[in-house]
């Protein structure tokens, strides 16, 4: 099987070229369909090909498929091996039902089939990334996935919104980017090539801790842009201006954890450098609270959900950054299940809104949509932490194993455990304030359950948030055994030993969810006046979470103003005056040069006559008087 | 009796001063065209004798590219006077002087 698990690329990227050329021939929903079972064949295949890793113990191999430049090491290889898979699991799985989902919720739009070409081609793009042997084809998925989020975040460019948000990823992207590529200029300075088993091996006895530590650090700012980290996070809450299933597929479930697999791929490097692992770490949980504090004010039912995102990337990187790779992989994968589920809920309730994205003009759709309110509650009560669901044992086990790391991650713990409150608020918040309380539609709205096409993707993962955290339970470490292999090379860090340990922090979590869960739930159920008094007593805090500690006028005035004065600057001095006057320069003096010396062209010819003889005698002076 | 180099060269000088004034004082291009053809006749001249009295067949050498040189410049020049005198019906060449800058 692991012969043909090229298939898993080669299938998406078959059924975006497909749609490319022949989408518009295709009615509607047929083109949708194929660009799932596009997505849902990769899935197949991946999960035949991973069967061999669930005895734990097996390491995967390469498979070569064309030398590309073999100079650097950078072959068109796959590496399927248990962290590959996991990841190639969870983007074809949520992927393909994403997809399915997108059947209902594109309907009707006119660009239909372009919209499943290009998650095709983002899920191609994405599983190059995951699956890649080496950082070249690693970097050619990273830059390919950054490409599918702008045209999906700008799929609907009339909007001005949002072609300015897609442009704005693409550019605080890039930014990452460079960080990124840099790093992997040092990774090939020190070690002549790209490929991971060169670097891995090679690098505890040939890799300085200084140049690990410069590696780790530029790693992290690539990491931040894509994974939407302190200080790049700011593309994501706008990149909202996509169509929700987008949101949910790359800005929540998939393409924003590239970061975190990127850090987790090179544990072995991060192995060498603590301080680096530490910055890691420290940055995703300021990320963490940071974010969950914004999300705890806003009215925009995605943005929510997009600040929400930001925070629990900011516990992934907590997890890898504590060298807890299990840990943090284990909470892409369930963060994956409800917050798809999450974004797939919020698009449901904006499709049967009308498109009404404001909670505060939401409220009492519990009666109208009971599968996705019910669904959203499951996701809800699963990120807020509430055994036995899903988001429990994953971020239980991040805050153990940062527990356990000591020292100054007691302090990171301290803020994971602070953003877990928050985060049980501001998910309880979003809830009660959609489904619960009085209905405060606009005139003429009319909330109707969405279709099954629709609703059955919902179904699914709500049973996957429910039981997808018990592939890791401290009883059973199935998802540890499965990814050991992985990180064979590496120290995982693991949560205390001993069940009093276990308890004791455990039950510290579980405290602080319900006590935001109690919170949020209480105030947000009782009537509007209530609840705008309780935000109001907050002020002017409040305030400023809502405006997003207003970061975007600080960065529009602090770097892009003076970008655009420097950019006139260029233009109209530098350009206009320096550039163009100097070539303009050289022709007017040509130009005068010519002016100046055209009367000595007289056309008679005799005056020439008379300057040719004169210049014979001049020269025939000069021999005579003995030349030289 | 043999005459002194010094003598040949005299003419020569002589007759490249004839062409060179009528050069630049005539005005019709026929003369004028004559005029260069006796002052490329006078350097020839001082190249034979030179070469004769130097025992040195070099100078007869350039003199024969001197000619076939000037045959060849002869019939264009010709050609563009002839040209010239159909269309304008002169050959006065201070009326030729379109070509001025």
């Amino acid at each position: 099987m692991i012969d043909l698990i090229w298939l898993v690329i080669a299938l998406p990227l078959a059924g975006a070229v497909l749609l490319h050329f022949v989408g518009r021939l295709i009615k509607e929903p047929l083109s949708g369909w194929l660009a799932s079972a596009a997505i849902g064949g990769a899935f197949v295949i991946a999960v035949i090909a991973a069967i061999p890793f669930l005895e734990g113990g097996e390491h995967g191999s390469y498979v070569l498929l064309w030398d590309w430049m073999p100079a650097v090491g950078a072959r068109l290889e796959l590496l399927w091996d248990p962290l590959a898979a996991l990841m190639a699991l969870v983007v074809t799985g949520v992927g393909t039902l994403i997809h399915v989902f997108a059947i209902g919720y594109m309907h009707g739009d006119e660009r239909f089939h372009r919209f499943f070409t290009y998650l095709n081609l983002f899920a191609a793009s994405m599983l190059t990334l995951v699956l890649a042997g080496n950082y070249a084809m690693l970097f050619l998925g990273w830059e390919l996935v950054g490409l599918c989020s702008y045209l999906l975040i700008g799929f609907w460019f009339t909007r001005p919104s949002a072609s300015a948000a897609a442009k704005k990823a693409f550019v605080v992207n890039r930014i990452g980017d460079v960080g990124f590529m840099v790093g992997l200029m040092v990774v090939f300075a020190t070690f002549s090539t790209l490929s991971f088993s060169g670097i891995f091996e090679r690098a505890d006895s040939e890799l300085t801790s200084a140049t690990a530590t410069a590696i780790g650090l530029l790693f992290l700012i690539g990491a931040a842009g894509k994974s939407a980290q302190i200080p790049l996070y700011v593309w994501l809450p706008d990149a909202m201006e996509g169509p929700t299933p987008v949101s949910a597929l790359i800005h929540a479930a998939t393409m924003v954890t590239a970061g975190v697999y990127v850090i987790a791929r090179s544990a072995p490097i991060y192995e060498i450098t603590p301080f680096a692992s530490t910055v890691v770490a420290t940055v995703g949980a300021l990320t963490a609270i940071w974010a969950a504090s914004i999300a705890m004010a806003q009215r925009d039912i995605k943005r929510v959900l997009a600040y929400s995102t930001i925070s629990q990337l900011g516990y992934m990187f907590l997890a890898v950054g504590a060298t807890a790779y299990v840990a943090g992989i284990f909470h892409l994968m369930t963060h994956a299940f409800f917050k798809a589920l999450l974004f797939l809920g919020a698009g449901s309730v904006i499709h049967a809104m009308g498109d009404e994205q404001d909670m505060h003009k939401m409220g009492g759709l519990l009666r109208k949509m009971p599968v996705t309110a019910m669904t959203m509650g499951i996701a809800t009560l699963a990120i807020a932490g509430i055994p036995p669901l899903a988001g429990f044992w994953s971020k239980d086990e991040i805050l153990g194993a940062t527990f356990a790391r000591g020292g100054w991650f007691y302090v990171l713990w301290i803020v994971g455990l602070v953003t877990a409150l928050m985060t049980a608020f501001y998910m309880t918040r979003q809830w009660v304030l959609v489904f619960l309380g009085e209905p405060r539609w606009d005139e003429g709205a009319r909330p109707h359950e969405s279709p099954p096409v629709m609703t059955t993707p919902l179904i699914v993962l709500a049973g996957l948030s429910i039981v997808g955290g018990l592939v890791n339970t401290p009883l059973r470490q199935t998802l540890e055994r499965f990814l050991e292999p992985s990180f064979e090379l590496v120290h995982i860090q693991h949560p205390p030993e001993g069940w009093l340990m276990f308890a004791l922090l455990a039950g510290l979590s579980v405290l602080a969810a319900l006590v935001g869960l109690g919170i949020g739930f209480m105030t947000y159920r009782a009537p509007r006046q209530r609840w705008r008094a309780f935000e109001e007593a907050f002020e002017p805090l409040w305030g400023t979470w809502e405006q997003a500690y207003h970061v975007d006028d600080i960065y529009g005035r602090v770097l892009v103003a003076p970008g655009e004065k420097l950019a006139e600057a260029a233009a109209f001095t530098a350009d206009v005056r320096v550039i163009d006057g100097a070539v303009n320069g050289v022709g007017r003096l040509v130009r005068d040069i010519g002016q100046w010396s055209r009367p000595l062209q007289t056309g008679f010819v005799r005056n020439y006559g008379v300057l040719f003889l004169g210049g014979a005698l001049v020269v025939v002076v000069w021999l005579v008087a003995g030349g030289s | 009796m043999i005459v002194p180099v010094g003598w040949y060269m005299g003419l020569a000088a002589a007759l490249f001063l004839i062409g060179a004034l009528g050069m630049l004082l005539r005005r019709n291009a026929l003369v004028m065209f004559m005029c260069i053809e006796l002052m490329l006749n006078a350097v020839n001249l001082t190249l034979i004798s030179a070469g004769r009295a130097m025992n040195d067949i070099n100078g007869q050498v350039a003199v024969f590219f001197i000619l076939v040189v000037a045959a060849a410049e002869v019939v264009v020049g010709l050609a563009i006077i002839v040209a010239i005198f159909r269309r304008r019906a002169t050959a006065s060449v201070d009326e030729l002087s379109e070509l001025r800058g």
